[in-house]
């Protein structure tokens, strides 16, 4: 017996979609915070801030700088960790992540929504302490439980349209995260041509490859730290799971899965787009990539993972928002 | 009675549990406990020390990670609790339980057909069993539901009991919660709570089980679907969203039966039809359950201010394209004042008497009653006629003199809203207070579905009022729940009469 898939709800897509995107952001978001403070520990004391970097990452300088001021390591980690007032912040991303879970506990299963709820009360019951003294833990706690809410979701959920709204949302998510941190870390190693080739340079290149989990899977394809090739492995790595291709190749197949059109193809402007940027990816190489410049790349890839959000929305959840009034 | 031992000094045992005259579940007047405790009972005890409050302890947790929690009203701060739990269960025996299930066919069989009768020739009322001011005064009542032919005229798809005992241990019924009960979720995850926390405490008993609910309320709400839909007809279940303090259930039914749990939003009616809004189009809709109060649900056909319904939907369930459940118009039956008349009901559409009787009920609205209730406010239980969770109600022997001159006001004020009963001696059953047993009051709520035929789950929703001497067991009063164990008959019990 054949039966038709299930009709998936506008506002469900939506509400997954942005599940994904919120507790893949707050895993990146927690290991930005860890990688730096565990950077800060190797460099020479007074070798200068190197937290204000990170909030570039996230790209809420300015609403930081009128908040906050200076980029000190307790004013960083708490806007980035726990202000309630940063959309960002890994507090407001679980707890946005959870709202949305809400609204949708019928559509995930009740594994995914329990661990949802535990990531919530790990965070919601650290913000009420003070500034935690034991940082690291707490980020790798919170790493962990959103890959344990990744791993669950791959693992529970019948992979349907809805599920890939989450993978999308969370490809989406990551690959714009990773051209972030490039897109920073690059810009500030490079001027530094004095340190090439001493030891601070090779512990913070390594500390941009830790910052997307990459350094060891780095170390196995090229084996010597080299920032061409750290460009390559984390824009262009066919394999590796941050890389941004790997990413733009995942969201080509979720939305091909989710309108059911052939892969090659396309049905609506959301299919386009993702798949243009995936063919990009694929027949890019590194050298041409740095040679008109990484920041005008990296800041190309972020206008068209902008514009490929727009279309989703207007490809599968505006119907309700053009008509929603008339309800 | 000797003194309390502290959780270090040893497990915690019933020998010195005290049921103070009233009627308790567990324990006879004698203190002796009932045969069909016995065997929990020892469980119980048989727990090495600290046991039973790691476990107490461990249910919590579950219930707070699962996220079984449910929304306070006007309590900005934690809008989210966990509904309380209380490990010890309540057990209901085969022979007591067989009672309640006629006992509730039969009354919901009867409400069903008042209710139709209503909405149809109002014979009920032509005959003098029921004087009309009372049906055209009740804020329930739905003109626009008249002449409307649900499918076996049956207005009344879940029903959701409220019983309590008295001191004579007999059960009466309190409400009848006929628009959209809530509840029966913790029915389900108090038993899933319990098997995994405490295990033990099943052995060696035949407790029946609950968990046909969602397939049985599937089926009956697949059964009213108008006209057969190829490949089979489309459910889902309408909820006023996340902020509502059932929205736990609402998700945790659809999840459980597998349909979409839409919100107003989603849902559209075009060209006489009901559509629900998908990533794929517009995908037509058969069977709503709706979680939301008649009031809410089309702005056209109530409150036009309702931001949580839909346009149009009232019209086309009146065309038979969609089928509503509970039927809109069915509170009617749930008017606290029309609840006094339901054991006149049973006599006239089903011409036996009421098996299970209801609780002797004041009707403000007649002179000699209003003055008898208004000598007597410090004794009896004032509600409101349309009021539910425990709000607009006075607990006459726990109020104070200025609370009771308020509500003499309002009663003389708007005589017709008001009713007043006895306060009644709730049933008790020990339940875990710090580290001993206390008796505690409870009530129980079974759950009834009602299509072509009547089924009652074998089980319930015991509400417990967790402070010391309350008889409020709402949750949104700071009630918490119990499991509860409906036993199955045992083979030589089979032929047992109540």
């Amino acid at each position: 017996m054949t039966l038709k898939p299930k009709p998936l709800l506008s506002r469900v897509a939506e509400a997954v979609y942005w599940m994904g995107r919120y507790i893949e952001r707050a895993e990146n978001v927690a290991r930005f915070i860890g990688v730096n403070q565990n950077l800060m520990l190797d460099l020479p004391g007074g070798s200068g801030d190197q937290w204000q970097p990170i909030i570039d990452t996230t790209g809420d300088r300015a609403a930081f700088l009128a908040r906050y001021g200076e980029a000190a390591q307790e004013n960083v980690v708490r806007f980035l960790a726990f202000d309630p007032e940063n959309p960002n912040s890994i507090y407001s991303c679980v707890l946005a992540a959870r709202e949305n879970a809400r609204s949708v506990r019928d559509t995930i299963s009740s594994e995914m929504w329990e661990q949802i709820n535990t990531v919530y009360l790990l965070i919601t019951g650290q913000s009420r302490k003070p500034l935690p003294q034991v940082l690291p833990e707490f980020c790798h706690q919170v790493r962990m439980a959103c890959h344990l809410f990744q791993g669950i979701t791959h693992g529970t959920m019948t992979h349907n349209e809805a599920w890939h709204f989450i993978r999308l949302g969370t490809t989406l998510e990551r690959a714009d995260k990773t051209t972030r941190i490039l897109d920073v870390k690059y810009f500030i190693l490079l001027p530094s041509v004095s340190d090439v080739g001493t030891p601070y340079d090779d512990i913070q290149w390594a500390a941009v490859l830790k910052s997307v989990s990459a350094f060891e899977m780095y170390r196995k394809r090229f084996g010597r730290i080299a920032p061409e090739r750290i460009v390559e492995f984390l824009l262009l790595d066919p394999e590796f799971p941050r890389a941004v291709r790997y990413c733009a190749g995942l969201a080509d197949q979720s939305v091909h899965a989710i309108t059911g059109a052939r892969p090659g193809g396309f049905s609506c402007v959301s299919e386009q787009r993702i798949g243009m940027l995936r063919s990009e990816l694929d027949y890019a190489e590194v050298e041409a990539i740095l040679k008109t410049g990484l920041h005008e790349f990296c800041d190309a890839m972020q206008v068209k993972m902008n514009t490929i959000d727009e279309c989703v929305l207007g490809d599968f959840f505006a119907q309700r928002h053009s008509s929603g009034a008339a309800i | 009675m000797r003194n309390w031992r502290s959780v270090e000094s040893g497990p915690m045992q019933f020998s010195s549990y005290d049921t103070q005259g009233f009627y308790d579940e567990m324990f006879d007047e004698g203190g002796l406990p009932r045969p069909h405790a016995r065997l929990l009972l020892e469980t119980v005890e048989s727990l090495s020390e600290g046991h039973l409050l790691r476990y107490k302890h461990a249910a919590e947790r579950l219930l707070l990670q699962m996220g079984i929690t449910f929304n306070v009203y006007g309590d900005s701060a934690g809008t989210e609790r966990i509904f309380p739990f209380d490990l010890i269960p309540r057990i209901v025996p085969a022979a007591e339980w067989d009672h309640i299930e006629r006992g509730l066919k039969q009354r919901v069989h009867a409400l069903n057909a008042f209710i139709d009768d209503i909405y149809h020739d109002q014979k009920v009322l032509r005959d003098g069993i029921i004087p009309s001011e009372v049906i055209l005064s009740a804020v329930s009542y739905r003109k626009q539901c008249h002449g409307l032919n649900p499918p076996w005229r049956v207005w009344c798809h879940v029903t959701g009991t409220d019983l309590v005992r008295d001191r004579d241990g007999r059960y009466y019924v309190l409400e009848d919660n006929l628009r959209v009960p809530s509840g029966v979720s913790y029915v389900l995850e108090n038993r899933e709570v319990l098997k995994t926390i405490f295990p033990a405490v099943f052995e060696g008993l035949s407790v029946r089980p609950v968990n046909e609910y969602p397939s049985r309320l599937l089926e009956m709400l697949e059964s009213i679907a108008p006209g057969a839909a190829a490949g089979g007809p489309r459910v889902v279940l309408l909820t006023p969203g996340i902020y509502n303090s059932a929205y736990f259930e609402h998700s945790f039914l659809a999840q459980q039966m597998g349909v979409p749990l839409v919100e107003g939003r989603d849902l559209v009616v075009d060209g006489g039809a009901v559509f629900m809004r998908t990533t794929k189009g517009p995908q037509r809709v058969d069977v709503i359950y709706r979680r939301i109060d008649d009031d809410f649900l089309d702005p056209e056909a109530f409150r036009p201010d309702s931001l949580l319904g839909v346009s149009g939907l009232m019209a086309a369930y009146k065309a038979e394209r969609v089928a509503l459940a509970n039927a809109p118009g069915n509170g009617v039956a749930d008017d606290k004042v029309i609840y006094a008349y339901v054991p006149e009901m049973i006599r006239y559409y089903e011409g036996a008497d009421p098996i299970l009787p209801n609780v002797p009920t004041y009707l403000c609205w007649r002179d000699s009653d209003r003055s008898y209730v208004l000598e007597h406010l410090d004794e009896l239980v004032v509600k409101s006629a349309n009021e539910s969770g425990g709000f607009g109600m006075l607990v006459g022997p726990h109020s104070t003199r200025r609370q009771q001159e308020e509500f003499a006001e309002k009663i003389q004020a708007q005589p017709r809203n008001y009713i007043a009963q006895p306060t009644l001696a709730l049933s008790r059953v020990p339940t875990i207070v710090d580290d001993h047993f206390e008796g505690r009051h409870v009530d129980l709520r079974p759950y009834v579905l009602c299509g072509k035929e009547i089924y009652v789950v074998p089980g319930g929703l015991t509400r417990v009022a967790m402070t010391k001497g309350s008889l409020v067991v709402n949750s949104s009063q700071g009630g918490g729940s119990k499991d509860t164990w409906v036993l199955a008959p045992a083979p030589q019990e089979g032929q047992q009469q109540q």
